[in-house]
């Protein structure tokens, strides 16, 4: 039925491209700047609220990797982040793992749920594949509902933050913000290369024009798989240390509202861009801790930035910004 | 009263009852997205918000304008329609130019406005709407009781989905929707007013959703998230059946809701997985969906 209208179909979701000179210099002084920053920013803010924010910007970008690079919008992600917390928590609080095994051990929740749900998923393009991501993150939620480890509507709480390699304690807030800050810059950093690979630049070519990159004799589906499995472990990371930031994992993290976020961070920040998750993330979190005491009126201000986004912003933040001194960010 | 498989005959059948009834907002709903997706190419997210809306504009047009639930059958899917018509108008129409995902995206902003405005002003508590006087009380069938209007809404959807599948596929008018769909272009070409077309398929599509939500108001409380939930179980009946036919989306529906009130008998824990287990079966076997074209 929808042959006609794909086939007119105009612009691509994702950024237009921009072809900046010495982009490599220019990307390397803004991750030392990055660096300089978190290192600073505790004695500026409160240093949970920058670990929420890091968490979150981890959360982002990795669905960005897969919406801004790989074409493939999942309306699920909070299936891979929040059982990632889950098993974070879990083994942290029921298996006395350490902190860094726990993480780990969430991380490979996210790795094994996208590479199975990956598979299903990619059998359907376009819109099915969001409604089929969405679907596939409602199991998940009925699932955590109904089984025994995740503690149902309490969630599991009191997670130990523990010591990390025996050494630092991480119940000290500071300690935690530097292994969060650290963790925050390998995944990004990650994401970063392997964007700039020549994975990434096939994967650019199969979101721009998917045929022409079948016709080329790519294996267009095992390539959108390993994109996927990438984005979700990454996805997990940032649910797992979540739960050891905040000490809990609950139904929230598996919740499809908690899909929503990370694709309304990315919009505000700029979809395909690598810094701009980041800031969609900062600019989120601090306006969810502003309107925290109104309620409701939190949804009705999300929704309201994310149609402006939509309908008038499409580039974002830091897409704007790039169009302005015509560099990729 | 008799047992099949040690299940008492009433409990097997009032949840088939059940599971129909669901199946038939099932049906509705997925109806809605398919004929939207049809001619606009787009999933319209904010399908949940507007079913939530038709119950609730039928419980103020009662509770503030003291109109009762036969009139609110028309009126508020005209109103609801209308909403449809001005959002199609002042924003959806933006975006045909972009990827569809947009209009996902977009969709899913307005369903979260929606419902944060709806739960502002009337909390998430629910509020109560009285089945129609017309249709209390019940018959004993023998093997169950079949409360009226239950069987009301079932026959009420079934000749909704029915009609509207007449209209698409049997009438001129339908015809230039399908051609439409096909290739917009030409049928514009033609002398046919195609973006009319488009804002007033979308007002009857939300206009469906708000068709169902009165249906829905005496069944479950009228509630800002009745939709929220409702809607995601949908998205996978459209992804089962696949949106290239009208028939096959009416059918899933209804099959749908059946199995799951069978799973609600037999092995309840799974009840509110059944449909998304079935999803990833129906994508492991033929992804295009039950009555889909590969795309």
């Amino acid at each position: 039925m929808a042959d006609a209208a794909v086939a007119t179909s105009g612009a691509a979701i994702g950024p237009p491209v921009i072809e900046g000179t010495g982009a490599a210099g220019f990307h390397r002084a803004i991750f030392a700047g990055l660096v300089v920053l978190l290192l600073v920013a505790p004695f500026l803010l409160y240093p949970v609220f920058l670990m929420k924010v890091l968490c979150f910007a981890l959360f982002a970008a990795a669905f960005n990797l897969l919406l801004g690079y790989g074409g493939l919008l999942s309306f699920g992600h909070a299936a891979y982040f929040g059982m990632a917390s889950y098993i974070s928590a879990y083994s942290a609080k029921v298996l006395g793992f350490p902190p860094e095994l726990a993480i780990l051990a969430g991380t490979a929740m996210g790795a094994a749920l996208g590479l199975l749900f990956g598979a299903l998923a990619i059998r359907r393009q376009g819109i099915y594949f969001a409604m089929i991501t969405l679907a596939l993150s409602q199991m998940v939620y009925f699932f955590s509902l109904q089984a025994k480890f995740t503690g149902g509507e309490d969630g599991i709480q009191a997670v130990p933050r523990g010591t990390l390699f025996g050494i630092l304690n991480l119940a000290i807030d500071i300690n935690l913000y530097y292994v969060v800050a650290a963790i925050f810059l390998i995944g990004l950093y990650a994401m970063y290369r392997i964007i700039h690979s020549p994975f990434g630049q096939v994967m650019k070519a199969i979101r721009d024009n998917e045929p022409r990159a079948i016709s080329l004799g790519y294996r267009v589906n095992q390539y959108k798989l390993a994109l996927f499995v990438m984005s979700t472990t990454l996805a997990g990371l940032a649910g797992a240390t979540k739960a050891i930031v905040f000490q809990l994992a609950s139904l929230t993290d598996v919740h499809w509202s908690m899909s929503g976020e990370p694709v309304l961070m990315t919009l505000v920040g700029g979809l395909g861009t690598v810094f701009g998750p980041l800031i969609g993330a900062a600019v989120i979190v601090s306006m969810q801790n502003y309107l925290a005491t109104l309620g409701a009126w939190v949804l009705v201000v999300q929704g309201i930035i994310f149609v402006t986004c939509v309908l008038v912003f499409r580039e974002g933040l830091l897409g704007f910004v790039a169009k302005t001194i015509r560099r990729p960010l | 009263m008799f047992t099949i498989f040690g299940v008492p005959s009433a409990a097997l059948f009032g949840q088939l009852l059940l599971g129909l009834i669901n199946g038939s907002f099932y049906a509705i709903l997925s109806l809605g997205l398919a004929v939207i997706f049809g001619l606009l190419n787009i999933i319209n997210f904010a399908h949940g918000a507007q079913y939530m809306m038709g119950a609730f504009v039928a419980w103020m047009l009662l509770n503030y304008a003291g109109i009762g639930y036969w009139p609110a059958l028309l009126l508020a899917p005209l109103l609801v329609g209308a909403f449809g018509v001005v959002l199609e108008r002042v924003m959806i129409s933006r975006l045909y130019k972009f990827d569809h995902l947009y209009g996902l995206l977009l969709t899913f902003g307005l369903a979260l406005i929606i419902q944060g405005l709806f739960r502002n002003q009337y909390g998430v508590s629910g509020l109560p709407y009285g089945i129609p006087a017309e249709l209390r009380g019940g018959q004993a069938l023998g093997f169950m009781f079949l409360p009226n209007y239950r069987a009301w809404v079932v026959v009420a959807s079934l000749v909704v989905c029915l009609v509207t599948w007449f209209v698409i596929e049997k009438t001129k008018l339908g015809a230039y929707l399908r051609a439409a769909t096909e290739n917009p272009t030409l049928v514009q070409a033609f002398g046919v007013n195609v973006p009319l077309m488009i804002t007033l398929t979308y007002g009857f599509g939300v206009a469906l959703a708000g068709f169902a939500g009165v249906l829905a108001a005496p069944i479950y409380s009228v509630n800002p998230n009745m939709g929220a939930d409702l809607i995601i179980v949908v998205f996978a009946v459209v992804v089962i059946g696949g949106m290239g036919s009208i028939l096959g989306s009416i059918l899933t529906g209804f099959a749908l809701g059946l199995v799951e009130g069978l799973t609600k008998v037999f092995y309840p824990e799974a009840s509110a997985t059944v449909i998304f287990v079935i999803m990833v079966l129906v994508l492991l076997v033929k992804p295009a969906g039950l009555f889909g074209r590969a795309t």
